[in-house]
């Protein structure tokens, strides 16, 4: 059996909730059992925003990520809070524009992704978060373009279908690094 | 699955709510449930049905009140706070033999307390929550399509015993997304004569009233109701068993809590330890079968909640003390983690 625990952190406004959104639809798309959980405590409202996703082949049992096998960190504090829980032998994605330090732990691997800069000189500078889910998916194995384009159909409303394309770019980017 | 959508749990109680009928919402906002107000909002209007924001929790109940005494199919929702403001309303519905849905979306108390997760108005649901002898049909949902599924149940018992239904969920359930398959029929609401719709001079008046100022009618209606009562007990009473058939330990637990302690259960049994859960799905009635046959085999059970104790209680009294019941929580907005509830059943297994 196969289960994969997400946990994204980083401010409010980084798109944390929506890139954990589109990891569960991506699931849900190929068959999995998917959770997904945001923090929706005052921290949602400038501080640190987190989200807890489950991609399994079982019944999910409890939503809450307390030991990821991913963590994303797209700032610091998020980075000093959640390092020290990543499962042995798990993933770090950090942005590496916005997180100096270097990760002290040496049981997992670490990619360190200049999204945040990316993602400006791209002209996409909203986007640094899709950038980290393209180089998760293709870490993973998990990079399809069948199941990319239907979850980005299913997280993107049909008001905002414009926004697909760029979405598209910044996963391709994030893949290609 | 390729049917399926994801949907916070919020969301698929308005949706259900909306699927069974219910064209009518009264509310007042307040975490981790406003996304039921927000998704009725823009939904009712839609569809003919009426949204209203009251001016507040007492007004909201009030409002149900009235809807439902003209038989319609009427709903409103809160969290723990505005549930006590409700608490008069509650019993007025209850006096009046009105159904209606009241969906908690449990946070942490007491008083204004937090905004995270919890189960500490266990008490408050199960016993009636108002004044006066009655009770509530409060269901139990741990997963978003039991958030959906007993939405719809909610409303069919609450026609078919003139009752108030509660949905008894908590942050957690309430804010996370799941897959959900709302492709399920819904049976129409029954005929309801006894609602004030009008006599269009053909029938004497129908009376909706929780007024009753002769002791010796008034206690006739408190036995009737408690008759009625009894036929809920036998007929639907709800829960789940996973691995009890051998099991030596058995957990109790419902919604966020139960899903914590399968996970806990399932590692239990990795390690050759037989550990079992019962999930009562109907909180009232409480599923008192399950405990007692569980008391016959197991050493211990251990009930997991998201309160200081207020489950555990019921356990005790539907397995008749037979057997030790120990309580493993955490409260204030916290959540037992699974490694918390695997502690508590190996020390239980020694």
């Amino acid at each position: 059996m196969s289960t994969k625990q997400f946990l994204f952190s980083g401010f409010g406004g980084q798109g944390i909730l929506f890139a954990g959104k589109f990891i569960a639809y991506k699931g849900l798309i190929e068959d999995k059992q998917v959770s997904w959980l945001p923090s929706y405590g005052p921290e949602m409202r400038g501080g640190t925003a987190s989200c807890s996703v489950i991609v399994s082949d079982e019944p999910v049992g409890s939503p809450i990520v307390t030991y990821p096998d991913v963590l994303v960190a797209m700032n610091l504090p998020s980075l000093d809070r959640f390092e020290g829980k990543v499962a042995p032998g798990g993933m770090i994605f950090l942005d590496s524009s916005l997180i100096e330090r270097e990760v002290v732990r040496k049981d997992v691997k670490v990619f360190r992704i200049p999204a945040t800069r990316l993602a400006g000189e791209n002209g996409f500078p909203t986007l640094a978060n899709m950038i980290i889910v393209g180089k998760i998916l293709k870490e993973l194995g998990e990079y399809n373009d069948e199941g990319l384009k239907a979850a980005l159909a299913k997280v993107i409303s049909a008001k905002h279908a414009d926004m697909m394309e760029v979405n598209r770019k910044a996963i391709d980017l994030g893949a290609s690094l | 699955m390729a049917d399926k959508v994801l949907m916070k749990g919020n969301e698929a109680i308005a949706e259900a709510a909306i699927k069974a009928g219910c064209r009518h919402y009264f509310g007042y906002p307040i975490t981790p449930q406003t996304e039921v107000a927000a998704y009725m909002a823009k939904r009712m209007p839609k569809i003919g049905g009426t949204f209203l924001q009251a001016e507040s929790e007492i007004a909201a109940i009030n409002m149900v009140y009235g809807v439902a005494s003209a038989g319609l199919r009427v709903m409103t929702s809160s969290s723990s706070p505005g549930i006590s403001l409700k608490g008069e309303g509650i019993s007025y519905l209850a006096g009046a033999d009105l159904p209606a849905l009241v969906v908690n979306v449990q946070r942490g108390g007491p008083g204004l307390g937090g905004i995270q997760p919890s189960q500490s108005d266990y008490f408050q649901s199960t016993r009636g929550g108002g004044h006066g002898d009655y009770h509530m049909i409060v269901l139990a949902p741990s997963s978003v399509q039991e958030m959906a599924e007993l939405t719809v149940k909610a409303f069919e018992l609450a026609d078919k015993y003139r009752m108030t239904s509660m949905v008894l969920a908590d942050g957690t359930m309430g804010q996370m997304m799941e897959p959900v398959d709302l492709n399920f029929d819904v049976a129409p609401a029954p005929e309801k004569p006894w609602a004030t719709t009008g006599t269009e001079m053909k029938r004497k008046h129908n009376i909706v009233n929780s007024l009753s100022l002769v002791p010796e009618e008034l206690e006739k209606l408190n036995i009737a109701r408690f008759e009625r009562y009894e036929l809920v007990k036998k007929n639907e009473t709800m829960y789940e068993e996973y691995m009890m058939d051998d099991a030596d330990i058995a957990i109790a637990a419902f919604g966020i809590a139960a899903r914590v302690s399968k996970n806990a259960v399932n590692e239990a049994r990795k390690r050759g330890i037989k550990a079992g859960l019962i999930r009562p799905i109907t909180l009232w009635p409480f599923p008192d079968a399950p405990f007692k046959k569980a008391a016959t085999h197991v050493k211990q059970i251990i009930s997991v909640e998201l309160n200081m104790g207020q489950m555990i209680e019921d356990v005790r009294l539907a397995s008749e003390c037979k057997v030790p019941v120990t309580l493993c929580n955490r409260v204030g907005g916290m959540i037992p983690s699974p490694e918390q509830v695997l502690d508590a059943i190996v020390k239980a297994s020694k």
